[in-house]
């Protein structure tokens, strides 16, 4: 059984959101100049507020992954990919994502990846389809 | 602080595919808990319940566990929708109040009819995280990298983790009967296998597993005179870190440190600890984590890999780690559980006995 329901996302995670179907990722900066990426209201280190927003770039560097060999039925790829951290740049901290790499041999920490876009946006983490590997 | 002991602790802690509800599970379980304890079921000042409605699949199913405690007349009870070593912690913080001697914690959870993999989804947040389907598996996957990474681990320390966690389990007739069933696996065995998320396997990943768990705490004197041997908590502590796991050092488990250094592991050595580490890679953070030296024996039930009955694997470990004490004789020992993708937050309760 599943409840479907709308919520209001707030002046961060729903900006965030909302710059996704413009393909421009935000994230938020605390006090001490990090840049969290995707945005929390909040610095995690010290609870303090964080309403400061600033772009990121759409591409960045693998900071770990894991390969799922036999997808489950709803993960974000119907093929073997990797779950991936991606830390984008202009960011501090990692993105969890799928990663579309084609096969385990060609991930690696510290790889260079960049957004893929689903062809329709709404304003979903899902806008991001997944990570792919960078064009070079 | 008032001092207060486990007295008594049962479990059901390895059933598979069970037919009966949480309620029938925890029947015998808490009969048994109360007949080993010394105490009535009439002297229980407090109870305090362990279990998630998600695993049950109705809202509100935990009060029907009450049936298995006897609700009337009125008790006072209370629940966590968490491991059942938080039920314990609430109950300890209830004898601090001091006007009640006896309490009772349990835990139930019935693992085998949900699919996991998209269950525990529902613990991650709900806009970033959760749309994605990141299964539990698949974040545990990326902790595990971590390590290996950051050169903390390879993936035969990993194996080695599962080949003495087996061992250990062929001689607890509490751990799942597939694993004891597995017999003795060696470390280039285990490698052999193929991943199941890259880079864990199959054997780095805890059994599916139904089970319940109750134990028993009894504040001050009246301890020692109900029970030959008490564990008594010296120290009890939980903690969390930042839920989105890219916001971590996965390397390290952060909240477990912490929990280690409020409940005072350090202030004496620990002769055995029993970990809730639901994969292999999560006892070699926690070891590090908890600051546990080569003089500690890890794990001597098994671990949660050798049986992780969902919401009652935690309060098992304490169970265990008061059995060392009560049974065993050892004088200090440490009880662990965790919740949350990544070990984000841990539950460390260190345990003393008298003699």
């Amino acid at each position: 059984m599943e409840l479907l329901y709308r919520r209001s996302l707030g002046p961060v995670v729903g900006a965030f959101l909302t710059a996704l179907r413009e393909q421009r990722l935000l994230g938020s900066r605390t006090a001490e100049g990090r840049v969290i990426c995707p945005p929390l209201e909040y610095d995690p280190d010290s609870g303090d507020a964080v309403d400061d927003l600033v772009e990121v770039g759409s591409a960045g560097v693998v900071t770990g992954w894991s390969w799922v060999a036999e997808p489950r039925a709803k993960h974000p790829l119907p093929h073997p990919f990797a779950w991936a951290l991606v830390q984008l740049d202009g960011a501090d901290t990692s993105m969890v994502h799928a990663l579309d790499a084609g096969s385990l041999d060609a991930v690696r920490t510290g790889m260079r990846v960049q957004v893929r876009w689903a062809p329709e946006r709404t304003g979903h983490i899902t806008d991001i389809a997944c990570f792919e590997p960078e064009a070079s | 602080m008032r001092d207060v002991a486990i007295v008594s602790f049962a479990q059901a802690g390895s059933l598979v595919d069970t037919a009966e509800s949480e309620t029938q599970m925890l029947l015998p379980v808490i009969n048994a808990a109360i007949e080993g304890s010394g105490i009535t079921r009439a002297d229980i000042g407090f109870t305090c319940s362990g279990s998630a409605d998600y695993l049950a699949g109705t809202p509100f199913a935990f009060v029907a566990n009450l049936e298995a405690v006897g609700a009337w007349p009125p008790i006072s009870e209370s629940h966590v929708d968490m491991d059942g070593a938080w039920a314990l912690y609430e109950a300890w913080v209830r004898l601090q109040h001091g006007d009640v001697d006896v309490a009772l914690a349990f835990s139930s959870g019935i693992s085998s009819r949900s699919d996991l993999g998209e269950v525990l989804c529902l613990q991650n947040d709900p806009y970033y995280l959760m749309p994605l389907w990141a299964d539990h598996v698949s974040l545990a996957a990326l902790q595990a990298r971590a390590l290996l990474d950051q050169g903390l681990a390879t993936e035969a320390d990993l194996a080695e983790v599962v080949a003495r966690s087996r061992r250990n389990a062929a001689a607890n007739p509490s751990a799942h009967p597939d694993v004891r069933a597995a017999g003795d696996l060696s470390v280039d065995q285990l490698l052999e296998a193929a991943y199941t998320v890259a880079p864990l396997r199959a054997a780095d990943c805890p059994p599916t597993t139904d089970g319940a768990a109750a134990v028993i705490l009894v504040a001050g004197d009246r301890a020692r005179e109900v029970c030959d041997n008490p564990a008594w908590i010296r120290g009890i502590d939980h903690r969390s870190e930042a839920h989105y796991p890219g916001l971590r050092d996965l390397a390290h488990a952060g909240s477990a440190r912490l929990a280690a250094e409020h409940a005072g592991v350090a202030d004496a050595p620990i002769e055995v600890a029993e970990l809730a580490a639901t994969f292999s890679h999560e006892e070699l953070l926690l070891t590090e984590a908890l600051g546990l030296g080569a003089d500690t024996e890890v794990n001597p039930s098994g671990g949660a890999l050798a049986s992780n009955p969902m919401m009652v694997s935690g309060l098992i470990r304490i169970g265990e780690a008061f059995r060392q004490i009560n049974e065993h004789g050892k004088h200090r020992t440490l009880g662990h559980a965790a919740s949350g993708p990544c070990l984000q937050q841990n539950l460390v309760c260190v345990l003393e006995g008298d003699s």
